[in-house]
């Protein structure tokens, strides 16, 4: 890979009063891929996530993100490289005093000199992209339902037209046509913005659809990365477990049905 | 080019028009972009090319401003061409103009006279609504405790003692030390006017009178409802946004048996105890101030205390303490309830129980001066 990694993290070590949560954790982000990190419960999957982006302050090691040093990086250097990366929380964590428009131009607001009108279109499109019906722009999050809210703070991730993307958690709490459209919807924005993207999840389905690379967390550092064809050749019990069980074979076996679906349709 | 984005305009064959764009056209640069393009209108001819081949950076936001000049050309006629469009811009631009729809702009509020008075209108009715809504809640606490004291056993005990200690016992420090500086502050008064007529000694009325018939209970029943009655509402209304109360009444619990009637009683019964314990202090500073500025012993002190106040000044003083916690716990429970939806939502409400129980305790308090007066107490 020509390229220099979208974020590099070396040597992370996290821990929280006795207990270790990682140590001496590894990782790369490649540009314009989807990955995807998986563990099980308590394994720190979002501890990680909220490292990256500096939510938590690793006891040691060395975080990079767009070649930037953030453990050594001023203040003005960590706003440059914040603003080319957007977060969706899991719940979508939007501003409850503010309508959606207004949560999608808060980073707006605060990080560009744009006027009301273009901020008010921008908004707009932003809204249009994540998939929302126009009427919820003017709506407050407390009158949205669960995955429209996902959508909404998937908006104002996207607010800044960012490099990079961090999904918490992006379908858990969706029905399962609500998480295989918004699968959809970040494929599609993956590719039409050419957007690198950091997932959380849980959701076989996801993992299948989507996902470029997989990370597996266990035993405090990432145990194994590479696509899904090489995971299914680990050996490790966990992740032996995890994606030979029976849901990952549904998974898989859905996938290969609208596969076989999709290529009767195309000959 | 010094600058980070530019659009030119050229002339080409015939009467063509071409408009080279090019630098970063992105969110970054959105501002001074838009600016830029504020300039641009409809040229006079039928033919505009946009040439974007120098463009190095475009995104959804520079897409946009692009489109959004391109839809108005073409709503003045204008056919349009595009030239050097990379792919990847190519899908950009498709992206942005299907995402292009009609924004839906809120009403803006007119601020004319009608609209303030419709809005005097609304906060009038809002708040008849809240005091039949403090009623008609008065009266569902009420039927609850009558079905306590039925069946005494299903009084949540534990609760009970936990939400007396903290509305209570910690109230102690706060409520004393007020009530000590209050009587501080009327010893001092008292004295300063009371002098010049040779009648200091009837400071002594003064303080027992002003402690013991108003000022303990109503600076508890302040301090208990800035400390107690924003808390009762803050913790049910965040219970109401994180749908816990919802839960309770799904496993067969009463929010009302379970949340209020602890909270209610905890304040019924600590309020006496409180009011008593800030008579105390306030009677004790108005003493220590007596004896330090006009040398009153504290054993004249007291043998006055005891000629000029009737036992009923401190009884009217604590038959009040109960109803204003009652009133107290009342409020800022059913503003807990009416938290809806939102964090902000929490915070409103909490306010509003502060400010609605200190309207309701000192309106009930003005109601016992006019009847202890009547019966001639």
């Amino acid at each position: 890979m020509a390229e220099p990694p979208v974020i590099r993290v070396e040597g992370i070590r996290n821990q929280f009063g006795s207990q270790v949560v990682h140590d001496g954790l590894d990782l790369e982000v490649r540009k314009a891929e989807i990955l995807a990190i998986v563990g099980g419960s308590g394994t720190g999957k979002s501890v990680l996530l909220r490292t990256i982006v500096g939510l938590i302050r690793p006891a040691a090691g060395r975080i990079e993100v767009f070649g930037t040093d953030m453990g050594k990086a001023g203040a003005k250097e960590r706003q440059r490289v914040e603003t080319r990366w957007g977060l969706l929380f899991q719940d979508g964590a939007l501003f409850s005093s503010l309508t959606v428009a207004q949560n999608v131009q808060v980073p707006m607001r605060e990080h560009l000199d744009l006027s009301q009108p273009l901020m008010d279109d921008l908004a707009a499109l932003k809204i249009a992209m994540a998939g929302l019906p126009p009427d919820a722009g003017s709506k407050y999050p407390s009158e949205l339902s669960g995955g429209m809210r996902k959508r909404a703070g998937l908006a104002r991730a996207l607010a800044l037209d960012p490099d990079l993307i961090f999904l918490d958690e992006p379908t858990a709490g969706l029905d399962p046509i609500g998480a295989a459209a918004f699968d959809q919807l970040i494929r599609r924005l993956q590719r039409n913005l050419g957007l690198t993207v950091v997932m959380v999840t849980h959701d076989l389905d996801t993992l299948y659809a989507v996902c470029d690379r997989i990370a597996v967390l266990a035993e405090k550092r990432v145990l194994v990365v590479g696509p899904m064809s090489e995971m299914l050749q680990v050996e490790h019990p966990w992740v032996h477990e995890y994606f030979h069980g029976p849901r990952a074979r549904a998974a898989q076996d859905s996938l290969a049905a609208t596969s076989v679906a999709a290529g009767g349709t195309a000959s | 080019m010094a600058e980070a984005f530019w659009l030119e305009e050229k002339n080409g064959e015939g009467d063509r028009l071409i408009f080279e764009a090019g630098g970063a056209w992105d969110v970054r640069h959105a501002g001074g972009l838009e600016r830029r393009l504020r300039n641009v209108h409809p040229p006079a001819t039928r033919n505009v090319t946009f040439d974007i081949t120098a463009v190095e950076r475009l995104d959804t936001a520079g897409a946009w401003l692009l489109h959004r000049v391109i839809k108005s050309f073409g709503e003045a006629g204008i056919v349009i061409e595009y030239a050097g469009v990379r792919p990847e811009h190519k899908v950009m631009l498709e992206q942005v103009a299907a995402a292009d729809r009609p924004a839906e702009v809120p009403p803006k509020p007119s601020g004319s006279l009608v609209e303030i008075l419709a809005r005097l209108g609304a906060g009038t009715l809002e708040a008849v609504e809240e005091m039949r809504q403090v009623v008609g809640f008065f009266g569902r606490v009420m039927v609850v405790l009558a079905g306590t004291l039925v069946r005494p056993h299903r009084l949540r005990f534990t609760a009970l003692v936990s939400h007396m200690e903290h509305v209570g016992f910690n109230a102690l420090p706060i409520v004393g030390l007020l009530s000590f500086l209050i009587g501080v502050v009327l010893a001092y008064q008292g004295a300063v006017v009371l002098q010049r007529f040779g009648a200091e000694i009837f400071v002594v009325n003064l303080i027992a009178i002003s402690v013991l018939r108003e000022i303990g209970i109503l600076l508890t029943a302040i301090v208990v409802a800035g400390r107690s009655g924003s808390a009762f509402a803050a913790a049910i209304g965040s219970m109401m946004v994180h749908e816990e109360v919802d839960a309770m009444r799904t496993l067969g619990l009463d929010p009302m048996e379970v949340l209020v009637l602890p909270r209610l009683l905890a304040l019924a019964i600590t309020m006496p105890l409180l009011a008593f314990f800030a008579d105390m202090m306030g009677l004790l500073g108005g003493g220590i101030m007596c004896w330090a500025v006009l040398d009153i012993a504290p054993t004249v002190y007291l043998e006055r205390l005891g000629d000029a106040v009737g036992i009923w000044s401190f009884w009217t003083g604590m038959i009040k303490a109960p109803v204003f916690g009652i009133i107290i716990a009342v409020v800022g429970c059913l503003e807990g309830f009416r938290v809806s939806g939102s964090a902000e939502s929490v915070g409103r409400q909490t306010t509003r129980a502060v400010v609605t129980s200190l309207f309701l305790v000192i309106v009930a308090d003005a109601m016992f001066s006019i009847f202890f007066a009547k019966v001639g107490v």
